[in-house]
């Protein structure tokens, strides 16, 4: 096994002068500070790697008066524990993104919608805004910012079940279009991005977009805060660069027997050992928002899948057929062909389905169920049957 | 009497979140602060104070499985039980606190006391075994560690 380390990066957690950031920011033209981001080629570190300086550019062009910044922090996706950890040491600088986001599309009231779960955060966070409004006022800037708590729902971190969670209705997911930057919180104009990726807009805007694509690939540009969890020695948070093969997070972060790793989550990939080498971490491969888990071969691949169809089933807003139904039937579905009610063949169909569920599902839960499902069951088709 | 006493609440709790549609989570959220569930009757109370029907309340309320509508103790346990808990023993942790508690999965003890549940990924797979007991996050647990923190519980 190679000693060889994947590069870290320490932009994220740098600790930083947001002041000196604001003071540049405040009088820019807020078409150069979208240009900027643009620039950057930045995409969201949210999962869905949307870039994060054309959203803004949505958005600014809309002519509405009212237009909203949300901060989502309603970091659900088992194995993603990064959010928490910027939130809790850097909570100026998420703020800071916030106010960079607001000036360039023109909004002037921004949310953080935090999920139940880290609600211990709220007395620090509401101390660092009452800095963070004083930092507004010194440059007459009428940015203001206000917490709204979740409830324990994966599906609210979908973006538009954000929006109906904070409209004070069920976390259930709208059709689109119209997107956010169109109509997103009360009808209005909305960004809203994930915690990290706020943070890099900072980090964007005080070190220039060059510096930031100096670390990367053509397609995956930065780095990325990681949270690495499972079979490993170094479980925790690292803020890693993009564009690394699955093998050489392997030959750092491994136990020396690592048969598997979930990239992204229970919505992502399971990329087993004979595809490390040939898998990279990032939008040209399996992207993540982050979620690592690591699996060595002592660990019942079954027990995972069933794991994370029991949290789909439970999760899934049940708003549309195909992913309430879906989920339910990919559950009982392995268990039967464990049980051996079902012979093994039950599984194409089960595939079959989880492809259905794909195009047919409303929102991104459904939609991505098949990744783990087809994945684990492709590479581990035994340990799913016997 | 205990209904005037709830209704003072809800009416407090509209007076400081606002009586539109969206101080709904608001209101509701600190009543599970207050009470650790949400009665039938308060829930009637905050859709009067809203203008909006019960049932819109109520629909509301059994999307979140943090807003629990069922009896709950004073301290809500929830149990992380996604995948890396589970691989890190979160049976284990679970079996010591039913044994402690001398209630299972799902239930609340005679006085009130605690509620023993599970939740989906509460973000600490890193500190695996995880748990909450009400907003406080415990990590790391191992069947002495969480012997040791349910006794100070316990003593409150």
């Amino acid at each position: 096994m190679s000693s060889q380390h994947v590069k870290r990066v320490d932009l994220i957690f740098e600790k930083i002068e947001c002041r000196d950031v604001l003071k540049k920011i405040v009088d820019m033209e807020p078409d150069a500070i979208s240009q900027e981001i643009l620039d950057s080629d930045l995409k969201g570190r949210g999962g869905a790697g949307f870039p994060t300086g054309l959203k803004w550019r949505f958005a600014a062009k809309e002519k509405e008066s009212i237009k909203y910044i949300i901060c989502n922090a309603d970091e659900g996706e088992p194995g993603t524990f990064k959010d928490r950890e910027i939130l809790d040491q850097v909570p100026g600088k998420v703020f800071c993104g916030m106010a960079i986001a607001g000036k360039a599309i023109g909004a002037k009231m921004g949310y953080v919608y935090l999920r139940g779960e880290y609600k211990f955060l709220i007395p620090k966070l509401n101390k660092e805004l009452i800095e963070f409004h004083k930092t507004m006022d010194e440059f007459n800037q009428n940015f203001r910012i206000q917490i709204r708590l979740g409830s324990g729902a994966y599906i609210c971190g979908e973006e538009s079940a954000l929006f109906e969670s904070m409209e004070g209705k069920r976390g259930e997911p709208r059709n689109k279009p119209p997107y956010p930057t169109t109509s997103g919180l009360f009808g209005k104009p909305t960004v809203i991005n994930n915690v990290e990726t706020l943070v890099h807009t900072v980090m964007i805007m005080n070190y220039g977009a060059a510096h930031f694509r100096e670390l990367g690939t053509k397609d995956s540009r930065g780095s990325k805060v990681f949270s690495i969890s499972g079979d490993t020695p170094k479980a925790g948070i690292y803020e890693l660069e993009l564009g690394m093969t699955v093998d050489e997070f392997v030959n750092d972060f491994g136990d020396g027997d690592t048969k598997a790793v979930q990239v992204g989550g229970a919505s992502g990939f399971c990329v087993p050992r004979k595809k490390f080498d040939e898998t990279i971490i990032g939008f040209e491969g399996v992207p993540t928002g982050g979620s690592m888990k690591l699996f060595n071969s002592s660990r019942s691949m079954y027990n995972v899948l069933h794991n994370y169809l029991d949290f789909f089933t439970e999760e899934s807003c049940g708003q549309c057929t195909p992913c309430r139904v879906g989920c339910q039937q990919l559950l009982k579905g392995v268990e039967a062909v464990k049980q051996g009610e079902k012979n093994s063949k039950y599984l194409d169909e089960l595939v079959k389905l989880a492809k259905t569920m794909k195009r047919a599902s409303k929102c991104g839960l459904g939609q991505s169920v098949g990744n783990a499902f087809g994945s684990i069951v492709e590479n581990f088709k035994e340990e799913i049957i016997y | 009497m205990d209904t005037i006493i709830e209704n003072e609440l809800v009416r407090e709790l509209a007076n400081t979140h606002g009586r539109s549609r969206e101080s709904l989570m608001p209101i509701l959220q600190d009543l599970v602060v207050h009470n650790r569930f949400l009665s039938k009757q308060d829930m009637i109370d905050v859709a009067r104070e809203l203008d909006i029907s019960a049932a819109d309340v109520y629909g509301t309320a059994t999307f979140y499985s943090f807003l629990d509508t069922e009896v709950r103790g004073k301290y809500v346990i929830r149990i992380c039980k996604t995948i890396s808990c589970a691989m890190k023993g979160k049976n284990e942790i679970l079996g010591t606190i039913e044994e402690i508690l001398k209630v299972k999965l799902g239930e609340t003890t005679p006085d009130r006391k605690f509620s023993l549940l599970e939740a989906n990924c509460i973000g600490w797979c890193h500190k695996a075994p995880a748990m909450l007991i009400n907003d406080t996050p415990y990590t790391e647990l191992t069947p002495r560690k969480v012997t040791e923190i349910l006794r100070e519980y316990i003593k409150n």
